[in-house]
């Protein structure tokens, strides 16, 4: 083999190859069992993920997980078809099975895979040692307790508390039948916080949370307990005085960070490669095209350190990059995997994910923002007659189809003649992708990415991203509330 | 290609049975638990997806895992694996032992009283072995045919999405130190079709149906399937915005049960106890108009919510959740009823990783006399809903806000179709406006609900 690895590699490679019993040979095997009846492509994908779930409710520890899941996905690509079969045994008779049963998609003569791999060198963009996996776990329960104790001095009116840890390693080795070869050690920690306000009978709920592919000094010292605890407690209370949101077209402000889950639903499913290949995106054959009001810029980046949404290698092993899907308002790009790709004709983005050895990779985004603008985020608001400034959102959907998506505002205030004025309840907001950003009228030179909790779902596969955005203007959305 | 020659093989081991399991209780006892309880569930699946008439993706697999609750006392912790190793059951068990020990002692915490388990006796008609019967090619052959129905049913659908074709089978095996041990099997297959209509000005809209059933005779034949996705697809070309008003909104039994769900939210136990829920503290009550009655049942022979065991080991029951807009039960797990005085609905739910949480059974709203056609007839002005997007409804507050596509309701009869809207209103208060209910109460999944109509919800528009 020949290979440029990081330490980190060497240690991912070792775990499959030592504890795991994974060899060369075997990989190669493999390989050439999926390829006997023909085909363009096959690949491994050999997953050991070891979970922990930590959580404090009503003030006690009352549960505490552990599991361990690993397998291997066995893919076999021949034209636009694709085999798919794993294993969560990996001894090499029931390895050699899933491959052949992967192989049954292709029809004609058997292929080689290519000899020997070639690792390419990967970036190291999170921390394997020092990662909450490795915390004791009194470090961990020390964090929850902190969360707790916190979300109860905030307001007396806080009246439930639940804080949970929740953190995994994921082991990838993924080997090609064209020699690529890549080994990734993939942490992932997050804290979540949820509360119940009450006031006489009136409840409301608050929640929050974050992390992303972080040590767990990131809790300690970056996003605290207490940051969490305090969030989600504000967003409860202030939630008892909320008055019934607006109904009906109008001007909305978003804030900045997580509301950039405008722009995964609005642009970035529509933007997956698959869909337009299919030709059933709403954004198919838009490329070079207007999309967007010229103030606005999204990429897609997953090679940002320390991201939720972040990868040294994608889940087909290929390298992670940055993509401009809009610029100025012109959409210039497609994310794509490696099939994709290949269909097409266009570059692969390192776009290729899967939610584990059961799936089948496809394209997904990574951490989608916008860039920043030119105006203050008070300017922004101040321009402002009536209208919604949303600041937090529980989720989004999107029908990549007719293009029409909604985004659901968990915190969101009226604005009355420039001012922030009333809080609202919770109201769900809806617009058409290929129209919505041309309404951009205002961004603000405060570009934030958010605290690491969105987790994407398709095709029935959740994998983890992230989002960002400035604070800006759209003179124009649908606004789903019941008031005048 | 050739998938004629796949020969339908199960995946999973035959070797693990309730003993295997019951041993892994007794190995935890060993260990040092006061209390037990194991899980193994494993499962082979069969997908395949065709595209315009071409094979895109071929599926198939299985796998199986182990899951391990234990108590040492009142303290509880869980463990999973898909290592079914000596090894990895080794650890499975010295795991959950060690995390027991760091957790909070619960006065609420553990296993149900040995004189509430139990199994429904009967067949539940769950299991079919039919679902695996027929040879890959064949099953391509649904998803092919479901497809090219869509296609030839309307000039108009001029793309796909792709038509899938799916079985699966499962078996789930339980037993805890108190005596418990029961399992059972699931069988599952399914059609769905997603075609693409596009309108002379060159917009898109798509729409789906399906067919899914515990046996491959009761799925309804793949052309039907592909006919009907057709017909719900060219009826949303030329959908328009409309402006900002308050009318009756109508929902069928294909939308109706995303409403239902919000009452079965709303309803849990774990909400209830934790003041959660805007039917939190409202037993006995009336919290619906008195045309109103929900009942949760496990025990409906071949629905898609019957077991005959929860995820505790109780049997399964009926339980009347709403009578005549009246609350009289919340849906409970042991945890939860403990918490509330009161006793379990036998609705614990288990996963294989964590402590039980609570699920449905078959939750449904009684049906009533009326046709659709007769409850839209009554309507000048209104909106018969087709399709959500969103999450909809907060569970503690009660609100609810949807983005919704759908058909206008003008004297009486169907018109145009309407999109980019939203509808809301409040859950407290849709419950008591509910002033028409269908009898066309039809079980397409565990929550089933006839058609409904809402007045006084406000429609976000222009």
């Amino acid at each position: 083999m020949s290979h440029a690895p990081t330490q980190s590699s060497n240690e991912t490679r070792q775990f499959f190859f030592e504890r795991m019993g994974l060899s060369e040979r075997l990989l190669e095997r493999c390989l050439g069992e999926a390829l006997s009846a023909g085909g363009d492509y096959a690949d491994l994908y050999f997953e050991y993920v070891a979970s922990s779930a930590l959580g404090i409710d009503e003030s006690l520890v009352k549960s505490a997980s552990q599991g361990i899941s690993a397998g291997c996905g066995i893919r076999v690509v021949s034209g636009e078809r694709t085999g798919y079969a794993y294993t969560d045994d990996l001894s090499a008779d029931r390895l050699l099975r899933a491959a052949r049963t992967a192989a049954y998609i292709a029809s004609g003569p058997a292929k080689q895979p290519v000899a020997g791999f070639r690792e390419a060198t990967s970036p190291a963009l999170y921390p394997i040692a020092g990662s909450s996996v490795d915390a004791e776990v009194s470090a961990k329960l020390d964090l929850v307790m902190r969360a707790d104790r916190a979300a109860r001095a905030y307001d007396a009116r806080i009246v439930q508390v639940r804080a949970s840890f929740v953190d995994e390693l994921r082991r990838v080795l993924v080997a090609g039948s064209d020699g690529s070869f890549a080994t990734d050690t993939q942490p992932m920690a997050r804290f979540n916080v949820h509360v119940i306000a009450r006031d006489g009978s009136n409840s409301t709920r608050g929640a929050s949370g974050g992390g992303g592919r972080v040590m767990m000094d990131f809790f300690l010292t970056e996003k605290t307990p207490e940051h969490f605890a305090v969030e989600a407690s504000r967003q409860a209370v202030l939630q008892l005085n909320a008055v019934p949101a607006p109904a009906g077209e109008m001007e909305v402000v978003l804030g900045p960070g997580w509301p950039g889950i405008l722009l995964h639903e609005a642009v970035g499913h529509g933007l997956e490669a698959d869909f337009n290949r299919k030709k059933t995106s709403a954004f198919a054959g838009l490329i070079g095209q207007q999309v967007a009001s010229p103030k606005v810029t999204v990429v897609d980046n997953g090679i940002i350190p320390n991201r939720r949404g972040s990868l040294n290698v994608d889940d087909e092993g290929s390298p992670t990059q940055e993509t401009v899907l809009i610029e100025n308002g012109i959409l210039k790009g497609y994310l794509s995997d490696k099939l994709s790709s290949r269909l097409m004709g266009i570059a692969d983005t390192g776009n290729g994910r899967r939610e584990s050895y059961q799936h089948i990779p496809m394209p997904r985004m990574t951490n989608t923002y916008m860039l920043a603008g030119d105006d203050a985020p008070e300017d922004i608001l101040r321009s402002v007659k009536r209208g919604l400034y949303a600041v937090n959102f529980s989720g989004g959907q999107v029908d990549i189809t007719n293009g029409k998506f909604v985004f659901d505002a968990s915190e969101a205030y009226l604005i009355e003649d420039g001012k922030i004025t009333a809080p609202v309840k919770n109201a769900t907001l809806i617009g058409n992708g290929p129209e919505a950003l041309k309404y951009v009228s205002m961004v603000g030179n405060n570009l934030e990415l958010d605290e690491g909790i969105g987790t994407c779902g398709k095709a029935g596969q959740s994998v983890p991203v992230g989002v960002g955005m400035p604070t800006i203007k759209l003179d124009k959305m649908t606004v789903g509330g019941t008031g005048n | 290609m050739s998938t004629a020659d796949i020969q339908t093989v199960s995946h999973t081991a035959s070797n693990i049975d309730q003993q295997f399991v019951t041993e892994i209780v007794t190995k935890a006892l060993q260990a040092g638990a006061s209390d037990a309880e194991a899980v193994y569930a494993d499962g082979d699946e069969f997908e395949t997806q065709v595209r315009l008439g071409q094979v895109e993706t071929l599926k198939e697999s299985g796998s199986r895992a182990l899951g391990l609750r234990v108590l040492i006392g009142q303290r509880t912790a869980s463990t999973s694996t898909s290592d079914l190793s000596a090894e990895g059951i080794e650890r499975l068990v010295s795991g959950a032992i060690a995390l027991a020990r760091i957790t909070s002692e619960d006065p609420f915490a553990g296993l149900p009283e040995k004189e509430a388990f139990g199994k429904i006796s009967g067949d539940l008609e769950l299991y079919y072995d039919d679902v695996y019967s027929l040879p890959a090619q064949e099953r391509i052959e649904y998803a092919r045919r479901a497809e090219a129905a869509s296609m030839a049913a309307d000039t108009r659908i001029t793309n796909s999405s792709g038509s899938g074709f799916q079985a699966a089978t499962g078996r789930k095996i339980m037993a805890n130190s108190r005596g418990f041990a029961g399992e059972y099997q699931t069988s599952y297959c399914s059609i769905v079709v997603q075609p693409i209509a596009q309108a002379p000005d060159g917009s898109m809209q798509r729409d789906y149906w399906y067919s899914h059933a515990r046996s491959l005779r009761l799925l309804d034949t793949p052309e039907s399937v592909g006919q009907e996705a057709a017909r719900r697809t060219v009826r949303r070309l030329g959908a328009r915005k409309i402006k900002t008003q308050r009318v009756p909104i109508v929902f069928g039994p294909e939308i109706a049960p995303s409403i239902l769900s919000e009452v079965l939210h709303a309803v849990n136990g774990d909400a209830i106890y934790r003041n959660a829920s805007y039917l939190a503290e409202k037993l006995g009550e009336t919290v619906a108009g008195d045309n109103i009655t929900i009942v949760n049942d496990g025990t409906m022979p071949g629905r898609f919510g019957s077991k005959p065991f929860d995820g505790e080991g109780l049997p399964t029951r009926r339980t009347v959740v709403l009578n005549k807009g009246v609350l009289e039960s919340y849906l409970l797990n042991t945890y939860t009823a403990r918490k509330l005085g009161l006793q379990s609905t036998g609705s614990a739910a288990r996963g294989l990783a964590g402590t039980p949480g609570i699920g449905a059974g078959n939750f449904y709203l009684e049906p009533g006399t009326a046709g659709q056609q007769e409850i839209l007839a009554a309507i000048p002005a209104g909106l018969f809903v087709t399709g959500l997007i969103g999450h909809g409804g907060n569970s503690v507050t009660g609100d609810y806000s949807c983005g919704a596509s759908g058909l206008w309701i003008e004297n009486g009869e169907l018109s145009y179709p309407v999109e980019e809207i939203t509808i809301a209103g409040n859950m407290k208060d849709m419950l008591r406006n509910i002033t028409a209910i269908g009898n066309d109460l039809i079980f397409y999944g565990s929550v089933a609900c006839p058609t409904l109509r809402i007045d006084g919800m406000t429609i976000a528009g222009e």
